[in-house]
């Protein structure tokens, strides 16, 4: 038993857990990004750097009694650190030791109360995802249980465990591995307590939907009669065995989402939804670029105003009122003079981020020296990605009340933890007086990591005294978000007659690392990402740099295989040893019937597939390609996809569905367009995004490995659409396109 | 802008010619009930459903009929509530997404909305659900092309846009079926 947790329980068993708070300044001991580096997996030398953040460790906000006061007595299931990593931990961040004042991080809670509900705490957001459907579905699958008794509290930083935010597909993996054995320990030890009550062999008791039944009789008894008026505290164990994929009931099947009527019916409570009594509509007067700073400042009139308050404070400058069509007046009656610089524009991009990536952080290469050989065919080709914006339906908000010097901030974000040091930085108050509550999201894709909006409510419920609702604008959105990063890639590769390529060399310039490795299989190979100046802010995007760096390597290896006069499917084959990605692009072919029909006038087929965050895809798309206009619209897209054993079906259908439809956009359509610290296409009606008209028909294959352990799915799906669509459009026309989006502004009709 | 959007941009547009100086408005008829209030004319149906009568399944997307997020239903028509100044909505009868229910009952588009998963962060669903009803009172049996054309003003980020089509698909089936049954 290691340190932490035997301190842990000495203090649970005292009835002592500590709710003291940052205590010895924990910032100070954490600060240090390498410590996050250090835990990373083997091949991300540094992980991407806006995933990046010195989050806060962990500290446990409840004690005993107040866990037992807030939720009534039962029983409580605890995961701790040290029995979480037998998969990787929730971020991979460094953990801090636990001692007598402050126990290790706990990753997990479960809570059985008198009434049979069973609560489950984490940190983890649901912005979409279904996640409280799929968590929900593992708890109930190890426990058993019924799942309408069971109860997820997410994303409320005073109630639930230390999180370090919902991003990279960790959440099953993580989140989900980990609660499953909260629950599979909470089944152990409901079946000692109901041997010890009812005095009969454990052996002879088994637990079936909610209550332990007895072999030999009909009795039965409920979780909650079994836990009542106790106060029983329970740490998982790292003997407590799971149940096998092999013999999930409930896991693995398609469990309708949870809480779905909320939705469509409306009553569901976005953040944007909520009102507090005697709350006030915050607007923030935004530069006029991107960089600029306050010049001239008068606020006179707006501050005349009726139930207008204006807040100042340094370059932040902001109005509050009754309704927002008050506030938008305040804030137009605000005489202001920014003071602007010349920024890189649009036309200058590629050239800028090549220019400024010097150094070279990230290097991979191969034992084999890189050899460019004699009588080969040798290939150089550059491919570009252009910035989009996440743009999630749901802009972002937050509603901010201060109540004796604590802040409450009900936000949007995929960081609720991240966003509460956030706050505590900006007021320089402790994050103990702060307390983030996420509720279910308007979608994220990677774009709701900071706190912007909560800042700027929490600062404006200051200034006014009152509570106060922040809801960007569209524009808003598009101007002060930040965007996926824009990319340059040099690929120069070598291939046999053959078809075997026999040296690769790759440069990505400032996309990013993730999916950066090409997965084929070649003797010689170097890969570089090279860190460049970003004119723009830029930040998480579903799927990363993958997305960038796969279109690049597989449109690379559609021209390969041309180069040698190879199917592109055969080509792939033979340069592939990676089983599981053998298995989707065969299967992906053989739904689509690759090489089975040639492609009509004006059409083509395309093939890509890649690897990313444990999940593995191969797409195939039809598209109708005109080569005069540039038009391109997709007609037919098969995707197969593997991401070990599925925990429900239909939701990731649903999730692959909807990363092709996005991945249509980054693809064909989404471009932002930028001068001089400005956004040119900042809204809706500029700046073109999927639409039912543009969304294809749809085949997903779910290739279940119940021999694998679960991986994430939300992101990787994305990976192959863009280059599966630049290929057809090859086979089509005849010509490669190598820049996202592939359709020119003057076609997105 | 494509053209399925500019007949609804067009409907919304109707009801506020110019920027003339709307009266206050003291009455709304929305879902059945007419509600006292005290707003200005010139505050959007949106704002005014949303932050004054607490009916927040209406959504804010963009503030220009681009989305779709906002739609309610005007004297059966859909409309984008961000666009429409309360002022001129008169004594037209609104209907949101809290009032398709019947006696606790779903309306069958929401009921197919659940059955066919059609919802990811479901932000987009209440506009969707609100554009699908009037779509299904214009043509009780859409086809896909009739749905795409119909729908295409709406903006689902999550790009659910297969499961809506079949979600609306069903919906008619299932709206129909209700018919028969009275």
């Amino acid at each position: 038993m290691s340190a932490a947790r035997r301190d842990a329980d000495r203090l649970i068993s005292s009835g002592e857990l500590s709710r003291k708070n940052d205590p010895d300044g924990l910032d100070s001991t954490h600060s240090s990004l390498d410590a996050e580096n250090s835990s990373c997996v083997e091949f991300e030398v540094e992980p991407e750097r806006y995933e990046l953040s010195a989050s806060p460790i962990y500290r446990f906000e409840l004690d005993r009694r107040e866990f037992f006061k807030l939720f009534g007595a039962g029983m409580v299931v605890l995961l701790f650190a040290d029995f979480a990593v037998a998969q990787p931990e929730s971020g991979g961040g460094r953990r801090r030791a636990g001692n007598a004042d402050h126990p290790s991080d706990i990753h997990a809670w479960l809570h059985i109360g008198e009434d049979d509900v069973i609560t489950v705490f984490t940190g983890k957001t649901e912005v979409g995802q279904n996640i409280r459907t799929s968590l929900t579905q593992a708890v109930a699958e190890e426990l058993p249980c019924k799942i309408e008794s069971i109860r997820f509290v997410m994303a409320d930083t005073d109630v639930v465990p230390f999180d370090r935010g919902t991003f990279g597909s960790r959440t099953t993996p993580d989140m989900g591995f980990q609660l499953r054995r909260v629950a599979a320990e909470a089944r152990e030890a409901l079946l000692d307590l109901a041997a010890d009550q009812l005095k009969v062999e454990r052996s002879t008791l088994r637990i079936s939907e909610g209550r332990i039944v007895r072999d030999d009789s009909t009795e039965s008894i409920s979780f909650g009669q079994l836990t009542k008026g106790q106060k029983l505290v329970r740490s998982v164990s790292n003997q407590t065995l799971l149940k096998p994929a092999g013999d999930w009931k409930i896991a693995g099947t398609s469990l309708p989402k949870i809480s779905g009527r909320e939705f469509v019916t409306g009553k569901h409570l976005y953040t944007s939804d909520i009102h507090r009594e005697g709350m006030l509509h915050g607007k923030v007067l935004r530069p006029s670029a991107l960089q600029a700073t306050l010049g001239s400042l008068d606020v006179q009139k707006a501050e005349a105003m009726r139930s207008v308050k204006v807040v100042r404070d340094g370059n932040f400058v902001g109005v509050a009122a009754d309704d927002p069509l008050l506030a938008v007046r305040a804030l137009d009656a605000i005489q202001v003079e920014w003071i602007t610089k010349p920024q890189i524009s649009n036309a200058e991009l590629y050239n800028h981020l090549r220019k400024t990536g010097g150094g070279s952080p990230f290097v991979e290469s191969s034992p084999d020296e890189l050899k460019f050989h004699e009588g080969e065919l040798k290939l150089r080709r550059t491919y570009r990605i252009a910035y989009i914006a996440h743009a999630p339906l749901e802009p972002r908000a937050a509603v901010a009340e201060w109540n004796e010097g604590k802040l409450t901030v009900w936000t949007g974000t995929q960081r609720p933890f991240g966003v509460r040091s956030e706050l505590a930085r900006a007021f320089g108050i402790p994050e103990s007086q702060v307390r983030v509550i996420v509720p279910d999201t308007g979608s994220g894709y990677g774009g709701k990591h900071t706190g912007e909006a909560a800042i700027e409510a929490a600062r404006l419920a200051k200034g006014a005294g009152k509570p106060v609702k922040v809801v960007w604008t569209r524009e808003e959105e598009f101007m002060w978000a930040y965007f996926r990063p824009a990319g340059v890639i040099d690929v120069s590769s070598t291939v046999r007659k053959d078809g075997t390529i026999s040296a690769w060399e790759f440069h990505n310039y400032n996309s990013g690392n993730s999916g950066i490795r090409c997965p084929y299989d070649v003797p010689g190979a170097r890969t570089e990402f090279h860190n460049s100046e970003s004119p723009l802010r830029q930040g998480s995007y579903r799927g990363l740099a993958s997305a960038a760096n796969i279109f690049a390597y597989e449109v690379h290896v559609d021209e390969l295989a041309e180069l040698v006069k190879m199917d592109p499917l055969k080509f792939r084959l033979k340069n592939l040893k990676d089983a599981r990605l053998r298995a989707v692009l065969e299967t992906a072919a053989e739904r689509f019937g690759w090489g089975k029909s040639k492609p009509g006038e004006g059409r083509g087929f395309g093939i890509a597939c890649g690897v990313e965050k444990g999940g593995y895809v191969a797409t195939c798309a039809e598209v109708v390609a005109d080569r005069q206009s540039g038009a391109v619209h997709v007609s037919r897209i098969v995707a197969a996809f593997e991401c070990g054993a599925v925990v429900n079906p239909e939701h990731l259908k649903n999730q692959i569905e909807g990363a092709i439809g996005q991945g249509i956009g980054g693809a064909l359509l989404e471009e932002i367009d930028f001068e001089n610290g400005r956004i040119l296409n900042g809204r809706f009606s500029e700046y073109r995004v999927p639409r039912f008209s543009d969304v294809p028909e749809i085949d997903v294959v779910l290739v279940n490995r119940k021999d694998i352990p679960s991986a994430g799915a939300g992101e990787t799906p994305i990976v192959g659409i863009a280059p599966a669509i630049s290929n057809a459009i090859h086979q089509a026309t005849g010509e490669r396109r190598r820049s996202l989006p592939m359709v020119p502004d003057r076609s997105r009709a | 802008m494509n053209k399925g959007l500019e007949t609804i941009v067009a409907l919304a547009t109707s009801f506020h010619p110019a920027r003339i100086l709307m009266p206050r408005i003291t009455e709304l008829h929305v879902n059945g009930k007419t509600l006292k209030l005290d707003v200005e004319g010139e505050r959007s149906l949106l704002s005014v459903l949303r932050d004054d009568l607490q009916l927040t399944g209406t959504k804010y997307g963009c503030g220009e009929a681009q989305c779709g997020a906002c739609t309610v239903l005007v004297d059966g028509v859909a409309t984008r509530s961000c666009i429409v100044n309360v002022g001129s909505v008169g004594k037209r009868k609104i209907t949101t997404i809290e009032g398709l229910e019947t006696n606790g009952r779903l309306h069958p588009v929401q009921e197919a909305f659940l059955k066919c998963d059609a919802l990811q962060c479901g932000y987009c669903t209440s506009g969707m659900i609100m554009s699908a009803v009037a779509l299904l009172q214009r043509r009780p049996n859409p086809t896909e092309a009739d749905i795409i054309r119909g729908m295409n003003g709406n903006i689902c980020r999550c790009a659910v846009y297969r499961r809506i089509i079949t979600a609306i698909q069903e919906g008619a089936r299932l709206l129909q079926a209700r018919e028969e049954a009275k």
